[in-house]
């Protein structure tokens, strides 16, 4: 009895819970799992927004957990962090300073950095010290387990996980076509 | 029929089927038995070759999932036709929890007996397996080469063969 499992379909979808950049009704969602201490994601960054400016409204853009902690020992605190932002309405803020400043992750370095966002830096702080936002972050990282996840960054586009380049072409085609179908 | 026939890769064993045994080294001074793990389940991870890029690599996610796959009492061997001092060195920069047992001599025996060798490469397929505590194969697939397969498809089929495992780990 040959049994195919689905693989590489996003089991988690999108929603409520999510930090997403677009509209809910855009014909196209592309979710990233990244790590913020992953040389990989940091290329990747500028990279989705190039295909965010060439799609423009017909693209949501969600980002999702995955810190591979392994191999990046600030991995975890610093997705911690943007969700501690996130919690204060600024997560894309500190997504984007996480990346740009990828070679400084140490605690102190993310506190400063809700503080140069503006943000109550001590609740940050706070909320590090305490872990509140581990249960999130472990519960993006097992949706992407569970969708097979299998590196960083992976890429979903309309739920289906992209097993090409992401150069910006490569990617920004594929989010093209996917938006012509789902428009 | 004839038994001058060589065996060429015929695609994986699929589920249902015995595992074969085997004994590999799973270091320098040591080696395992598939069936000193009868009782658990097992996941066989063939995979091409030692020291792929480090964020895509397949063997640094399910270091990462390991937690997960204990969960199920499992038991995971990855499994490449590199030796034993190559498996040694590349564990030990990679911090890797779980053994890896090197397919060298003769070379991909293991793998040519699950039919997951590479021929014309001399390497293994990128191949998993999920063999029950009875050593019965419950799941297998193959993924593209340059397609690391994830862990999914393995906790689709530890949930069928462990449908209760044991509370959250980490």
């Amino acid at each position: 009895m040959t049994r195919k499992l689905e693989t590489g379909i996003l089991v988690l979808p999108v929603g409520e819970r999510d930090h997403a950049q677009g509209r809910a009704d855009a014909p196209v969602t592309l979710v990233e799992y990244g790590d913020f201490e992953c040389p990989y994601c940091r290329q990747a960054y500028p990279i989705v927004k190039e295909v965010q400016s060439r799609l423009g409204p017909r693209l949501r853009f969600v980002y999702r957990n995955f810190p591979l902690t392994e191999l990046h020992p600030h991995a975890e605190h610093a997705a911690e962090a943007a969700e501690a932002a996130g919690a204060q309405g600024a997560f894309w803020q500190m997504h984007d300073r996480l990346f740009e400043r990828q070679f400084a992750l140490e605690d102190e370095n993310l506190v400063e950095y809700a503080q140069e966002l503006g943000l109550d830096a001590d609740r940050v702080a706070g909320e590090l010290a305490a872990h509140t936002h581990k249960p999130r972050v472990r519960e993006d990282f097992m949706s992407g387990v569970r969708s097979g996840v299998n590196g960083t960054p992976t890429f979903f586009i309309n739920g289906v996980r992209h097993d090409q380049r992401w150069d910006v072409d490569t990617l920004a085609g594929a989010v093209e076509r996917a938006a012509v179908v789902g428009a | 029929m004839t038994n001058t026939t060589t065996r060429v890769t015929r695609g994986p064993l699929p589920p249902g089927v015995p595992a074969p045994d085997f004994t590999l080294p799973s270091g320098p001074d040591r080696k395992v038995s598939l069936r000193d793990f009868r009782g658990r389940p097992v996941i066989l991870a063939f995979y091409p070759a030692d020291w792929s890029p480090v964020c895509g690599d397949q063997l640094a996610l399910y270091n990462e999932v390991f937690p997960e796959f204990q969960r199920y009492g499992a038991e995971l061997l990855g499994v490449s036709v590199d030796g034993v001092w190559c498996h040694k060195a590349y564990a030990e920069n990679r911090k890797l929890h779980f053994s890896l047992l090197a397919d060298f001599e003769p070379k991909g025996a293991v793998a040519r007996a699950y039919g997951v060798y590479r021929n014309a490469d001399g390497i293994t397929e990128r191949a998993l397996f999920v063999i029950d505590g009875d050593g019965t194969i419950r799941w297998s697939y193959v993924s593209p080469i340059d397609v690391n397969p994830g862990a999914d498809g393995i906790l689709q089929a530890l949930e069928e063969i462990v449908p209760s495992p044991s509370g959250g780990a980490r």
